[in-house]
């Protein structure tokens, strides 16, 4: 075999690499990178996810709760405030009463689990983007993250936190939330995986940077996963 | 389309072997890529497929088997994921390459099933299945190894599909709306997969019936002592 002939079997041994493993989790992990840089691409701001007819619903009792530990972190409702910091003008506690006063916005959209399940609900709540206009947000900063009363994490690209259909919600079925539904106030992004729809909001801060991306990303979940 | 031959000429016994080139370096790769993808997502698929086991509701949930995790890749959903997600890009790069390569080579007449194809079928059919005389073979794939390869082909585009509908049912809402729905799209990738794997297997077992030389064409390119007369 000569020189030419090895070169065109590259790709040939760059597939075998995948079975070797010092090289086999950083080419996943790029294979990954480069799908969600794709996803990144192919999100679009105009673009909303379907809706649906309330008869298409399914039943708030067959609606998965889905937690990572606990069903209800205990949250006092008295008490409860969220907390906003990072790039933006106004930053302290806001009582869900204020976020409230924002106008409410009700769908019925689908949500995906990464598990393969998909459900159909209907959420109630405050545009995250009226929510930033609020709080005076630097929307040129690239990042939303939020941290929650059960020590779940998670993050959202601007783009989509931006996007009309992404809530800050405190209704489900047209009643406030209930407390395995992340009450009193939780994200909901019918353009992400379920996963990225963290519930018992406590804090909120917009940033440049991120320092961890979210629970299940960082033990090697999509980062964007857009859907 | 003119093909390759090479004719080796034995002195001791004075007999001359034909070889036929019949498969393009392009294609070879793509055929040993496009094995290694599918082995993945085959693998990785059936993981992520037991993070739900099931086409029908999240509440009650029935399973529909119980798929072990020695028969996947992956280990966990992640990591699954993590393959399934690279690979499909590899497999999806393949299938444009070779369908690209076919089409602006003028290839595809080998092994794109075409009308004039259609009377050799059951001959054809009769030889496998039914004990019946061997058709006369003219060309490289005779008319049934076409309907399968072509069959296959459309098989991948389908699976490629419902993929990207399971992948973006909200930016590809068109495509998930087509098969029925974001459920339904899972249920036709996870069946898509199925018909591929019958070809796989059948396939493999022609590989095996035909033998060495026939195996070796898909590595070197040349076919040596084909069944057929070259034109």
């Amino acid at each position: 075999m000569n020189r030419r002939e090895l070169l065109k079997l590259t790709p040939v041994v760059a597939l075998g690499a995948f079975a070797l493993p010092p090289f086999q989790k950083p080419l996943l992990k790029a294979g990954l990178s480069f799908s969600d840089w794709a996803s990144a691409k192919l999100f679009r701001t105009g673009h909303l996810a379907p809706t649906f007819n309330n008869s298409d619903l399914t039943a708030l009792d067959k609606f998965p709760i889905n937690n990572y530990d606990i069903d209800d972190p205990g949250v006092d409702f008295e008490k409860w405030t969220l907390t906003v910091s990072g790039a933006l003008q106004k930053p302290g506690d806001y009582r869900l009463a204020k976020i409230q006063t924002l106008p409410r916005v009700r769908q019925n959209t689908r949500h995906v689990c990464v598990e393969g399940w998909d459900v159909i609900g209907r959420f109630g709540g405050a545009r995250l983007s009226d929510f930033l206009q609020m709080i005076g947000a630097d929307t040129t900063a690239r990042f939303i993250v939020v941290e929650c009363a059960d020590d779940y994490y998670e993050s959202l690209d601007m783009a989509t936190a931006l996007h009309p259909q992404t809530l800050l919600c405190y209704e489900m079925y047209d009643r406030p939330l209930t407390r395995e539904h992340g009450a009193p106030l939780r994200l909901q992004i019918p353009t992400k995986i379920g996963y990225k729809q963290a519930k018992y909001l406590t804090d909120l801060k917009v940033t440049h940077v991120l320092e961890k991306v979210g629970y299940w990303e960082d033990q090697g979940y999509s980062e964007f996963y857009g859907v | 389309m003119a093909t390759r031959t090479l004719t080796i000429d034995n002195k001791e016994t004075g007999a001359s072997t034909q070889a036929v080139y019949e498969h393009p370096f392009i294609v070879r790769l793509c055929h040993w890529l496009n094995a290694a993808s599918l082995f993945v997502l085959v693998g990785s698929g059936l993981q992520i497929f037991r993070a739900f086991p099931s086409f029908g509701a999240k509440i009650p949930q029935k399973n529909l088997i119980d798929w072990p995790s020695s028969l996947a890749l992956g280990g966990w959903l992640g990591g699954a994921l993590q393959w399934h997600l690279t690979f499909m890009w590899i497999y999806t790069a393949t299938g444009v390459v070779y369908v690209g390569y076919q089409v602006f080579s003028g290839n595809y007449k080998q092994a794109l099933f075409m009308r004039r194809d259609l009377a050799g079928v059951w001959p054809m059919v009769r030889h496998y299945f039914l004990f019946g005389p061997k058709p006369p073979t003219r060309d490289v794939y005779n008319p049934l190894q076409k309907h399968a390869y072509t069959a296959a082909i459309g098989l991948g585009v389908l699976s490629i599909l419902s993929g990207l509908a399971i992948w973006k049912p909200v930016q590809f809402s068109w495509l998930a709306w087509l098969m029925g729905g974001f459920h339904l799209a899972r249920l036709w990738h996870f069946l898509i997969m199925w018909a591929l794997l019958a070809f796989v297997f059948g396939h493999l077992v022609m590989v095996v019936l035909h033998g060495w030389n026939n195996f070796m064409s898909m590595l070197t390119g040349w076919k040596k002592d084909p069944d057929y007369r070259s034109e």
